[in-house]
């Protein structure tokens, strides 16, 4: 029996609304939503109990886009305009993209990114992810609030741990263009490990060995006390389930001497040979068997062990990025208590083996390798979103998996963040000029390990003008790097011998600007016939709503921290925002919540030191 | 912004300004604040105080690495002090610190193919370490010797560079 909660006297409850937000595991091969219900994650099914929505994206000629299974059934039809493993070219230009060759897309090489033609026009990679996490929203809006409508409060999407900022930025946007409100992007091992750690009380060191469809992570936490600690992290954003089809699906195509395949074939032909991967988890041999559109028949067995000897090479490039998480954590095997086994690939028997090999131990596989990402990712969403509930009093710390820097002369790169940093993290460094009277410095952003930028990923280029002309070494540039706590940098520099100050803030070239998303937003609501205008409002008002509701609550717990001027000049702007939002421009209420940000900011800045001073003094907020 | 951006890292953990430290404090402490900062807490927050967390975590995180990594710790110590201990500038090392330092090398060069042994010269470079660490408590903590704690802490950084050069040998190997 539920008991009554009572309050005490005088201090009636918070009205606390629910606020429900979603975990979203965008996978290469298939993707998941979940959220907390009743106080447990649970993965959301479709309408026919289908909890995977397989990541492909079908775009028809009448102007239709289909997700899902329906995209999967026309995949060998309509190879070129049926986009699967889109999440392989996320952030990525032509140049990265492996066995494009063999892909059925028609290729477009645009700066940043690279974009895909199909019938109804040409698609980037970022609006092909859109479309799959649109499909998951309208199944979790259907879901959790049924006919009666209702909005998410938000989204935390997980992105591979070995992602760059330029793949990161691209899945954030890629959120943004479906009208999600993206909460975080959490790595998926810490996910797993989140999910992993709550249901089983663990404490201690964990390795969490993710390889996916398309990516491959190692994740080294330290578990302790309700503290998910990322010690070290690192991987092959290029090396999944789907290369071991690709090197069946050769394999076949060699033993069968096959001529070069049509596009229609090879997709066939690859489906076939994933199939036959995945009955050889369990099986000794396996068919691959398939009639060609010219009629020619494929009849091919493959045994378990020939499977596993043409693989061999694929596994073993997982276990060198293993090894050096491992050193980076600065830990021994044997400090390992436990290595937790996620992402559907990591069924087949080589990999189990190899794994257990490695550590000196069977790893763990008491949790779905398939959906363990995605209710990681909910439980996260659900205290994002301020639901705190007992036994919720836990805290993430996350690193960033690649080394940050700066080209310098010579073409070498200069690390400013080192590898496995814990984020949010910020460091400046001092550069200066080259030649007597320069007055501009072009700084070129790279993410990367190796010291040749041209062996780094270049993250964005910028200039900073206006330094005053100085002798050649005397100028003194302060390059700033700002990582969040979704991974994502901005760097801003500023030249300061002089007092002379320019700063300027960066986006990566990579991803989409503002304007493009906004763009992008309008043309899907003028096709939806949905209002742009009315969306915004609506918007608008949940967020002032939202900035009031938690003003307020912040006003009545340390009002004590404000001058009773201080305190009147907020209320004031609390006012005049409560005023606005039954107004219907959401302008009037933007530049409301602005206004009261503006007034809240030292306010905000006092609150933040005094829960500092309690934590210092070692006492918990509620007993004060 | 009201936070008291003046205290120094020491203080900001509520930890003596020793070389020394106890590591289990640190953490737990670390751990406390960022309970109470990280921008996790603050997801559904205004803006302002979403800014301001993620500042004050950025801070904390800083703070943490300085005072957990030797190295590092030394020189902020050092720092503190308002004492330069010259890492980039002054090579005037002894001699005989310079052989040996040229010792290792060989051998990192001469093992660069063997990861075993490349294994075996990194655990030996973490003996060095640990003995470096028990000279700086003395000069930092005990004696308080800034100037031979400064040397001190140059060949701290020395045998550091010899174990990025073993991992990055490492590393090629498994690549």
């Amino acid at each position: 029996m539920a008991l009554l909660q009572i309050s005490e006297p005088g201090q009636s409850p918070e009205p606390h609304r629910h606020r429900i937000a979603v975990g979203i595991d965008l996978g290469t091969t298939n993707s998941l939503v979940a959220a907390v219900r009743n106080g447990i994650a649970v993965v959301l099914n479709d309408h026919d109990g289908h909890a995977l929505l397989p990541s492909i994206v079908r775009y028809l000629r009448d102007g239709r886009t289909v997700v899902g299974r329906e995209a999967e059934a026309d995949l060998a039809r309509d190879p070129r305009n049926t986009i699967v493993s889109v999440k392989r070219f996320m952030g990525r230009g032509l140049k990265d993209v492996t066995h494009a060759e063999n892909s059925p897309y028609d290729f477009l090489d645009s700066p940043g990114m690279v974009q895909i033609r199909t019938v109804t026009g040409v698609k980037s990679p970022v609006e092909v992810s859109a479309e799959i996490l649109k499909a998951l929203r309208a199944r979790a809006e259907e879901t959790l609030f049924g006919k009666s409508g209702g909005e998410l409060a938000g989204a935390v999407i997980t992105v591979p741990a070995y992602f760059d900022d330029a793949q990161r930025q691209a899945t954030k946007d890629a959120g943004k263009l479906a009208g999600l409100n993206v909460l975080r992007l959490l790595n998926e091992p810490t996910a797993a490990a989140i999910a992993y750690g709550l249901d089983n009380a663990a404490e201690g060191i964990y390795a969490v060995y993710d390889l996916g469809g398309g990516t491959f992570d190692i994740s080294i936490l330290k578990l302790s006390k309700g503290v998910f600690e990322v010690m070290a992290t690192n991987g092959d954003a290029a090396l999944g389930g789907d290369d071991f089809d690709q090197r069946l699906f050769c394999w076949v195509v060699e033993r069968a001497k096959l001529a070069p395949l049509s596009p229609e074939d090879t997709r066939l032909l690859l489906t076939k040979s994933r199939a036959a991967k995945e009955f050889l988890t369990a099986n000794a041999e396996a068919r691959v068997s398939a009639t060609l559109a010219s009629g020619e028949t494929v009849d091919v067995t493959v045994t378990q062990k020939e499977f596993q000897d043409m693989t061999r090479p694929l596994v073993a490039k997982t276990l060198g990025p293993t090894r050096k998480a491992l050193r980076d954590a600065r830990l021994e095997w044997d400090e390992v208590k436990g290595v937790v086994m996620v992402g559907g690939a990591t069924r087949m028997p080589h990999v189990q083996q190899a794994v257990a090999e490695l550590f000196g131990q069977a790893p763990l596989n008491n949790l779905d390798p398939d959906k363990v990402v995605a209710l990681g990712a909910a439980i996260q969403a659900n205290v994002l979103a301020g639901n705190k509930a007992s036994g919720d009093d836990w805290l993430l710390l996350d690193v960033i998996p690649l080394s940050l820097g700066i080209e310098t002369m010579g073409g070498l790169a200069e690390k400013v963040i080192p590898r496995n940093s814990t984020i949010p993290v910020a460091r400046a460094q001092e550069f200066t000029t080259y030649k007597d009277g320069q007055t501009a410095m072009s700084l070129h952003v790279v993410q990367g390990e190796r010291e040749l930028v041209s062996d780094c990923r270049s993250l964005a280029r910028f200039e900073l003008r206006g330094i005053p002309p100085l002798v050649a070494g005397s100028a003194r540039i302060r390059v700033t790097f700002q990582v969040d706590a979704d991974g994502l940098l901005s760097v801003s520099a500023r030249e300061a011998t002089t007092g002379v100050e320019a700063a300027i803030a960066v986006k990566p070239s990579y991803g989409l600007d503002d304007e493009q998303i906004t763009q992008m937003l309008r043309d899907s609501f003028d096709h939806a016939k949905e209002d742009v205008h009315l969306r915004a409002l609506k918007e608008q008002q949940v967020e002032g709503g939202r900035m009031l509701e938690a003003t307020e609550a912040a006003l009545r717990e340390d009002a004590d921290l404000l001058s009773a001027e201080e305190s009147a000049a907020l209320r004031s702007e609390l006012e005049a925002l409560r005023k606005t939002l039954s107004c219907t421009d959401h302008r009037t209420i933007k530049s409301g919540i602005e206004r009261v940000n503006r007034a809240s900011e030292a306010f905000a800045g006092r609150r933040m030191d005094r829960s500092i001073k309690r934590a210092l003094a070692g006492r918990k907020v509620e007993s004060l | 912004m009201s936070v008291d951006l003046n205290q120094n890292h020491f203080e900001l953990f509520g930890l003596p300004a020793r070389f020394a430290v106890d590591a289990a404090a640190l953490e737990a402490r670390y751990h406390e604040l960022q309970r109470e900062v990280h921008p996790d807490r603050f997801a559904a927050a205004p803006d302002a105080e979403r800014r301001v967390s993620m500042q004050l975590a950025t801070r904390v995180n800083e703070a943490y690495q300085t005072l957990k990594l030797p190295l590092k710790r030394a020189v902020y110590i050092l720092h503190l002090r308002g004492v330069d201990p010259e890492l980039e500038t002054n090579t005037a090392m002894p001699t005989e610190f310079l052989m040996e330092q040229m010792g290792w090398r060989e051998r990192i060069e001469a093992d660069s193919e063997r990861p075993e042994a490349l294994l075996q010269l990194r655990a030996g470079l973490r003996d060095e370490s640990r003995k470096i660490y028990a000279t700086l408590h003395g000069q930092l903590d005990a004696g308080r010797d800034d100037q031979a704690a400064s040397q001190t802490t140059r060949m701290l950084m020395f045998y550091e560079k010899l174990a990025e050069e073993i991992d990055d040998k490492l590393a090629e190997i498994e690549t």
